[in-house]
């Protein structure tokens, strides 16, 4: 059930350029599932006014904690940036469908393929799908090394590939690349991260079960006012789908990328 | 006693206080939150004959305090909104307004002539104020005689009483409402969105796919207050406020300026409660004001 909390900061550092981590205390936790949003009003201001949608990075049920891990963009995720540990956070939560963790069987492989700020969601995935004994491959693109985070969170999950566009770190080019040298044995991807990278694998992997995590400029994140529609692939049931509602994550093919 | 209560043609309203058409959809979202019969109406998003599948995205984007979108008009079409959103919607105890929308004056007396049957439509909100279509809309909400005419023929099948929802993207708002008014309008909801546009600091390219989109938000607060005082003055029909409002002082300022009912939009995005808050903060508001119920305070503005 989608839920307003006022949200009590634990924990917030940077860990990475410009890029923070943030774990917030409060009842909604309790409902939440990886790949899911919250929608976060930064301020009690009218300036920022809209919500800023972050994705759910990791899930702590029994001490009711979430965290989410955000880039700073812009005026809003500024404001965020600048709470301490104590102060309160406005949230609207949990958002969307998540990614279906009973997609992929105990001793199967799943590929967790994330961009940027793309690569939060896929955590608690991961997270999640290792305690039911599946095996994780993680394959994330960055700029730069100065960008990248979670490697020893997501090393003690499994095989964990870093491929930066410079090179700084890791393999150098896109993950599209490296996946093509990698030729990893897989049952089922998931991802989330820019269309470019959410395109090519879709093709690249035409023949495999995947799932996608889309974003959208959003007004409401609940479904009422057609700002983060999607037009849908020929053939589907219906002709749009709602990003925050009827996703964020969508099985590869649902909708026109 | 309920010192809310409000009585306009077609409406028995508990309260002043409704969601403004498009920030609401057509209520299953909000009712996830909280009990939909507490609000005074619910004004649905705009239904055209057709299926509309709308704009590009981005639709919307920030601006300081506001707003812009342009979703254009999407929406399920008068078959699917008449078939399966008025009748869910019959289980709350709320008056549906329906906001109606089309690109030509057959469009808008078809959805009318249908809309207005069903049961929980108490009234019509004609949009004849949409920025963000590129035909119809808004040549309708800015010639006051083409509008005049419109009203006319949607009058003459409606079932309800028919308010009309004015554009402030004209240089003469009390024109535009005296013309609906002698056009047998019922009422007159205002404002709808500005038109604006924003641009991508990089690129410097519009940042809405559609180029241009409407503004909203508290930002457009004074301009309606504005309009809404200017309309008050010069017609005899109710006038249902809207543009900007985020607090309980802002649901006075409206009345006070006019309006004997007010809308809320884009803070529903915001806080999506805001219009139960607005409706459990007003009895405090009125004893701050000393005044024992809400109608008092419509139009003071104006009293010597
Ligand atoms: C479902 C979803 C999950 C997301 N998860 C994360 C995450 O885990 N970590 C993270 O860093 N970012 C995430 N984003 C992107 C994040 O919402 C934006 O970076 C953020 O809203 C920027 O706000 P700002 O005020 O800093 O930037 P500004 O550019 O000042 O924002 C202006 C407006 O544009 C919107 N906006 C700007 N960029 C985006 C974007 N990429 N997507 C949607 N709206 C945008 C803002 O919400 C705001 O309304 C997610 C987006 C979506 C849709
Ligand atoms: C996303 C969005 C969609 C809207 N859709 C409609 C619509 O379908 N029909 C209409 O008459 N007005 C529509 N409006 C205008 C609002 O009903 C309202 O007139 C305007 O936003 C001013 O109020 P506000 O500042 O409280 O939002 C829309 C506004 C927004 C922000
Ligand atoms: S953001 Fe409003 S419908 Fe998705």
């Amino acid at each position: 059930m989608i839920q307003q909390e006022r949200m009590t900061v634990v924990r917030q550092r940077e860990i990475a350029k410009n890029i923070f981590e943030m774990t917030l205390q409060g009842q909604i936790v309790q409902e939440m599932t990886p790949g899911q949003f919250v929608h976060i009003r930064v301020s009690n201001l009218l300036d920022p006014l809209l919500r800023r949608p972050i994705s759910i990075a990791s899930i702590q049920k029994d001490s009711n904690e979430f965290t989410v891990i955000y880039r700073v963009q812009g005026r809003g995720t500024n404001v965020l940036s600048q709470k301490q540990i104590g102060d309160e956070v406005d949230v609207l939560g949990p958002l969307g469908n998540g990614f279906p963790v009973d997609a992929v069987q105990e001793g199967q492989t799943a590929l967790l393929v994330g961009g940027g700020i793309g690569v939060p969601p896929l955590y608690e995935l991961s997270k999640q799908l290792n305690d039911r004994g599946v095996r994780t491959i993680h394959v994330f693109g960055f700029q730069t090394e100065e960008a990248c985070f979670y490697e020893e969170e997501f090393t003690k999950l499994g095989e964990t590939y870093y491929v930066t566009n410079d090179g700084s770190k890791g393999f150098k080019g896109f993950v599209t690349d490296l996946l093509n040298e990698l030729k990893p044995d897989f049952d089922v991807f998931y991802s989330c991260g820019p269309l470019p990278m959410l395109r090519a694998l879709s093709s690249m992997y035409e023949n495999k079960k995947g799932y996608l995590s889309l974003e959208e400029r959003m007004g409401c994140g609940i479904g009422a006012c057609f700002a983060c529609i999607c037009r849908t692939e020929e053939g589907q049931e219906k002709d749009y789908v709602k990003i925050c509602s009827d996703g964020p994550v969508f099985e590869k093919g649902v909708v026109k990328i | 006693m309920n010192r809310l209560d409000i009585q306009l043609p077609g409406l028995d309203l508990k309260n002043p206080i409704m969601p403004a058409s498009g920030c609401f959809g057509f209520g299953r979202e909000f009712a996830q939150l909280y009990d939909l019969s507490k609000l005074g109406a619910i004004m649905i998003k705009a239904t055209t004959v057709k299926p509309r599948l709308g704009n590009p995205t981005p639709r919307v984007a920030e601006t300081p305090a506001g707003m812009l979108n342009a979703i254009g008009l999407q929406n399920p079409g008068l078959e699917k909104v008449m078939a399966e959103e008025l009748p869910w919607l019959e289980r709350y105890d709320v008056p549906i307004i329906a906001n109606v929308a089309g690109s030509t004056t057959e469009d808008y007396v078809e959805v009318a002539r249908r809309i207005s049957t069903a049961p929980n439509v108490k009234a019509l909100e004609l949009n004849i104020s949409c920025p963000n279509v590129k035909q119809g809309g808004i040549t309708f909400g800015t010639d006051p005689v083409v509008a005049r005419e419109l009203v006319e023929q949607v009058k003459a099948v409606s079932k309800v009483p028919v308010y009309v929802k004015l554009s402030p993207n004209v240089t003469n708002i009390v024109e535009m409402a005296q013309a609906v008014e002698i056009g047998g309008a019922d009422g007159i909801t205002m404002i709808n969105t500005l038109i604006g546009m924003r641009l991508d600091e990089k690129t410097g390219k519009p940042l809405i796919a559609n180029v241009t989109g409407g503004l909203s938000g508290p930002a457009v607060k004074p301009i309606a207050i504005r309009m809404v005082y200017e309309v008050y003055k010069e017609v005899d029909i109710p006038i249902i406020g809207m543009g900007g409002v985020s607090c309980v002082q802002d649901v006075i300022d409206f009345m006070s300026a006019g309006a004997s009912a007010v809308a809320v939009g884009t803070m529903n995005f915001v806080d999506p409660f805001i219009c139960p808050k607005l409706i459990d903060e007003l009895p405090a508001k009125l004893d701050e004001l000393g005044v024992k119920h809400i109608k008092e305070i419509i139009g003071r503005s104006h009293r010597p």
